[in-house]
């Protein structure tokens, strides 16, 4: 049990570190960030990362079955980070691909996926950067996956079709994604007259707007890929998956 | 065995309704190319730096990227490299499934 674990982790931490993330991605530039700002979203992070090593070494354990799942949700952030799609606002973003892995195992874990990939795209690719990982992390791995998360059960649970209710989780995580990096821009960077308001609607225009086209691309290439998956999966599976649904999957 | 694949759809139009929702994905791409003709489409994160200099031009970055792709080539290297392992790994999983649920299939049959 301890020595197949053992390199399912490692393959899974080695194919996050060796696929860092492009250039131009839309996260908050090294060393844009006032320190203070840098060190507050960084003990904001921290719990979440902590629960969210605590879950991924739980499902490890108690459903060794689903670990192939578990690295198709972490390539799927890897090919949907890696597509830099031009908006209508005549500039080019990324889906952030988080929706897929929190709907399918809650959002605690993608915290753990998102900080491995921003911290070695910090590194290898000089995108983001090593002050921003908290102010990165919060918002591409915690706040995206949990918004997904709350949107998929609540769209289940109201009895929405199962794919209506992944493509809601999928576009609304990326887009809350991108509105936290606009809130997080502009506490950092008050406008001198306007106050803290005039410069979210500022970034806001430039990240969120941006985000829209590639919020709903994200939606569905997720609707795309969870029924595939659905199709293939074994019973037992499925009802373990509906574990961490809290039994809202049907 | 039918309380046990209540949750696969119908196999009839998938393949249809996987079709149109990438042409939607296409067009999503697309349309901006046409409708905004003379931009630039650099990275909403350049534009977020100029945004900065604007509210607070005496804002100076205090930390400075460990390390930089040296080319654009290099990096949209690295970047290429990360869609296809990601897609390998994503496909290679896929194609996993299905065989296997093609072999319980067939099992069934016989």
């Amino acid at each position: 049990m301890n020595s197949k674990r053992i390199p399912m982790i490692a393959s899974i931490t080695l194919m996050l570190v060796l696929l860092p993330k492009n250039v131009f991605a839309m996260h908050i530039m090294e060393g844009f960030l006032p320190p203070v700002w840098c060190i507050s979203w960084g003990v904001l992070t921290i719990p979440f990362l902590a629960y969210g090593l605590y879950s991924l070494r739980k499902i490890t354990i108690e459903f060794p079955k689903l670990k192939l799942l578990l690295a198709m949700a972490g390539a799927f952030v890897f090919v949907l980070s890696s597509l830099k799609i031009p908006s209508v606002t005549g500039s080019c973003s990324h889906p952030t691909g988080t929706g897929l892995g929190a709907i399918l195992f809650g959002p605690a874990i993608m915290s753990v996926l998102g900080v491995i990939v921003l911290l070695f795209q910090a590194i290898l690719l000089a995108h983001g950067g090593l002050t921003t990982l908290g102010a990165n992390t919060f918002s591409m791995a915690v706040v995206g996956p949990f918004v997904a998360y709350a949107v998929y059960i609540i769209v289940l649970k109201t009895k929405g079709s199962r794919s209506l209710a992944v493509f809601l989780a999928a576009a609304l995580g990326d887009l809350a994604t991108y509105i936290t990096t606009a809130f997080q821009l502009a506490f950092a960077f008050p406008d001198p007259t306007g106050g803290v308001m005039a410069s979210t609607v500022k970034f806001m225009s430039i990240f969120a707007v941006t985000q829209i086209p590639l919020a709903i691309s994200e939606g569905i290439l997720t609707v795309i890929i969870f029924n595939a998956i659905m199709n293939y999966l074994k019973d037992d599976e499925f009802q373990s998956l509906k574990i961490f649904s809290k039994e809202a999957l049907r | 065995m039918s309380i046990g694949n209540n949750h696969k759809l119908g196999n009839k139009n998938r393949i249809a309704t996987n079709l149109i929702l990438i042409v939607i994905v296409v067009l999503l791409a697309v349309i901006p190319l046409v409708m905004a003709k003379d931009a630039e489409f650099g990275g909403s994160d350049d534009q977020a730096k100029d945004a900065i200099s604007t509210i607070d031009p005496g804002y100076k970055p205090w930390f400075s990227s460990v390390w930089e792709p040296p080319s654009g080539e290099i990096a949209s290297l690295l970047f290429t490299l990360q869609a296809a392992l990601g897609s390998g790994i994503l496909f290679y999983g896929l194609g996993y499934l299905r065989g296997r649920s093609k072999r319980e299939e067939n099992r069934n049959k016989a």
